[in-house]
């Protein structure tokens, strides 16, 4: 087993319940790991929650985690994926003076080279929005950070996996 | 028979819906689930479900601990020795997390618990108000599912799923949570019993190719060995159990919450293993080549380093809880599934072996320690009282048919290792959280549940002092538990410590005790001290001959040491026997 620590994205269908979140964070304070990044959110099936936790761990670490976050009462399902075995993405927003749109030509050869989108303008800001690969984020952040920033915000990984995950099936089964 | 027709009539009645508040609700579940006996503490927030405690008295039987933690543990003792859910019960604030210590040890030791407590009403939720606290919050590392009500309408769903949860699978504590304007909301009862939650797999499905694998391995072995946990009591395992190890000849030993699962004297059980357990299978730990580790989690106190842990053994886990499967040690096979099933299934696959010669080997080493340990605290030549004698005093007058209830330190393992067993779920001990005070409420909720049993509960002069005002529960319910308490003036464990790690350096162990006699006669109680080998035998006679509640002391010698001991972080062959 791979005993270097490397980041996993690990994926976890729930019951919408008050309390679960608490309960899953619990798992990783208890053991002093640093959760990189957390989403919870609807996944495809109705009724059923997805939480997207990003992690720096061992493998052997990553797996006692899955189990004890299977154990609990109102976890469907959870699994840990690699980098290799996701597509993923963040998203980030920048506020930006509106001046620095017309006053300096690079940021609009930025904008359009990042594939970053306008969101919104008016008189003292301009809103932007990227999605993508972290590093490509970070990349946007260092060059429009020369010009200064008013604002930023980065949102946690979402993933969707190279594999099929059977949680319906898994309902189905406990209906029958 | 009676009861069984009262119980199938409430339930019928339960199919129609009825206006009830949901106080009375909370009540009418309790007997639903059967619940008899319940140990709690009144106060401002869940005044209404007493209310109602006091209408349905005669159906329901409501003990008043003189502390929250007394009334969980007693919960736990009684669901220790019966198997069935025990039921606490306290105010928001602090009498919530007064319930704290026993909610853990109750999640640790997997005893099916529900606690449930009252909370300030919805509206006031996050105001701090007064006795306001997030118990939900807090109970939930602890907890194996918790949940609050604000209102009415979910509770009969809510205290079914409660009962469902602690008592299946891998039990544990269930917290619920109710506000107080949803014990004063009324609403259309109805009750239906819990029968699966779609998210929660109590008992996971035995893969037969791992049964098979498992056998071929057992069949093959030349020195197996068994170490059984407290997952063969609580599947309801024992004669399953008995009969595998009974045809494949294995030598057993056991974890500390394994304890009475098969008799003492069965020639098959080889004793306890872990830091205090017997020299022999510690020892041959390190010498099997099978390991069959049956409903234990082999726990840091078992397993000393694991970094010298039954390496030389290919490793078989029978285990309920698929988190526990590589958790600690590498399964060479995992046979997921229930004890009962598991071992059932596999008696036919085993072919029946006698293994004599490896066998005799756990003789020889038994015969080391009882001339390096047993000898002198069974039958000892000082002056002063060991608790070893006592022990052996106490099975001499019980034949070994008492439930015995320890506390924590030294007079537990003294307990665990020298207690005589003839029934199974009679050992009732704070194993994995190790909870001073756990002893008398424990053995309190043991005797209630199994009034018929010798209940005796041992502690040390520092646990005792713990919980000691749960002598007034046992004067006010009349509860014949036999208290003894083993007096060396000391926080005996962590002195034995401190003498052999830390330079005898006695830090803020030595105990000035009470008069614990004159306490226990403030109380009532029959109470006697022993302080001489003379009196022993006639003082423990006369507490097991009275039919009423009755503390002993006996004043032992001060400076005694538990041996054998594997040194925390050693190896478990590197066991030391002085």
């Amino acid at each position: 087993m791979n005993s270097e620590k490397q980041h996993y994205t690990v994926s976890v269908y729930t019951e919408n319940n008050i309390g679960l979140l608490n309960r899953l964070s619990a798992i990783f304070q208890r053991r002093h790991i640093n959760v990189e990044s957390l989403n919870t959110s609807a996944s495809e099936i109705e009724g059923v929650s997805k939480f997207t936790i990003l992690v720096n761990v061992t493998e052997s670490q990553i797996k006692k985690i899955i189990g004890q976050i299977e154990k609990q009462v109102e976890v469907i399902k959870a699994y840990y994926h690699t980098e290799e075995d996701t597509i993923y993405q963040e998203s980030c927003i920048f506020k930006i003076k509106s001046d620095l749109l017309f006053e300096e030509r690079q940021i609009q050869n930025i904008i359009k080279e990042s594939n970053a989108r306008i969101v919104t303008v008016n008189k003292e800001f301009f809103v932007l929005e990227k999605s993508g690969r972290r590093q490509e984020i970070e990349l946007l952040y260092r060059e429009l950070n020369a010009f200064g920033i008013m604002q930023f915000t980065r949102s946690g990984r979402i993933a969707v996996t190279k594999d099929e995950m059977k949680i319906s099936t898994m309902l189905q089964a406990f209906q029958n | 028979m009676k009861e069984t027709q009262t119980i199938q009539k409430t339930y019928n009645t339960a199919q129609t819906t009825e206006r009830i508040s949901g106080s009375e609700a909370i009540v009418r579940c309790l007997l639903e689930e059967g619940v008899k006996v319940l140990y709690g503490y009144p106060g401002g927030a869940i005044m209404p479900v007493y209310d109602e405690l006091y209408k349905y008295q005669d159906k329901i039987h409501h003990v008043l601990t003189r502390h929250e933690q007394g009334a969980t543990h007693s919960a736990q003792g009684y669901a220790r020795i019966s198997g069935e859910v025990g039921v606490a019960m306290a105010t928001s604030g602090p009498g919530a997390t007064n319930l704290i210590t026993g909610i853990a040890d109750a999640q640790i030791d997997s005893t099916p618990m529900v606690c449930i407590t009252g909370q300030v009403p919805s509206h006031l939720l996050g105001s701090d108000a007064f006795q306001e606290t997030d118990i939900v919050g807090i109970s939930t590392p602890v907890t194996k599912w918790n949940h609050q009500i604000t209102k009415a309408s979910e509770i009969p769903e809510v205290m079914a799923k409660a009962f469902y949860i602690a008592k299946s699978g891998r039990p544990g504590p269930v917290l619920i949570d109710i506000t107080k304007d949803a014990q004063f909301e009324d609403f259309d009862f109805k009750y239906e019993k819990c029968t699966g939650i779609r998210s929660y797999k109590p008992v996971p499905e035995t893969d037969k190719s791992s049964l098979a694998a498992a056998a071929e391995l057992i069949n093959n072995a030349k020195k197996p060995m068994v170490v059984w946990g407290q997952g063969v009591i609580l599947g309801e395992a024992e004669e399953e159990f008995k009969a595998v190890i009974e045809k494949a000849g294995i030598p057993s030993a056991w974890t500390i919450l394994g304890a009475s699962a098969i008799p003492t004297s069965h020639p098959l059980n080889i004793g306890m293993v872990g830091m205090h357990g017997n020299y022999a299978p510690n020892v041959l730990t390190n010498e099997c080549d099978v390991l069959i580790a049956i409903g234990m989690r082999f726990d840091d106190r078992v397993t000393g380093n694991l970094a010298t842990y039954a390496k030389q053994a290919k490793v078989i886990h029978f285990e309920i809880d698929p988190a526990e499967i590589d958790k600690n040690v590498k399964a060479d096979i995992a046979v997921l599934g229930n004890a009962k099933t598991s071992l059932a299934e596999i008696l036919s696959l085993i072919k029946p072996n006698s293994h004599t010669e490896w066998h005799q080997k756990f003789k020889d080493l038994y015969d080391i320690e009882y001339e390096k340990v047993i000898k002198s605290d069974l039958h000892p030549t000082k002056e002063g009282l060991t608790m070893g004698e006592v022990l052996k005093e106490i099975n001499i007058q019980t034949k070994g048919e008492a439930a015995i209830v320890s506390d924590v330190g030294q007079h537990q393992m003294i307990a665990c290792r020298y207690a005589e067993f003839n029934k199974t779920k009679s050992n009732i001990t704070s194993g994995g959280l190790g909870t001073m005070g756990f002893g008398l409420p424990a053995a309190i909720g043991a005797k209630m549940a199994a009034p018929e049993r010798e209940v005796i509960s041992i502690s040390g002069d520092g646990g005792y002092q713990m919980t000691i005002q749960e002598l007034g529960t046992i004067f006010q319910q009349k509860t014949a538990v036999k208290v003894v308490v083993l007096n060396n003036d000391f926080l005996g464990m962590v002195r034995q410590w401190q003498q052999l790690f830390f330079d005898r350096r006695y830090a803020s162990t030595e105990m000035t005790n009470p008069d614990f006699v004159a306490i226990a006669k403030g109380y009532y109680l029959n109470a006697k001290r022993v302080t001489k080998r003379e009196e022993l035998a006639s003082a423990v006679e006369e507490m097991i001959a009275s039919k009423e509640p009755y503390f002993l002391e006996v004043c032992v010698e001060k400076e005694d040491n538990v041996f054998p001991m594997v040194p925390s972080g050693a190896s478990v062959s590197d066991i030391r026997l002085e």
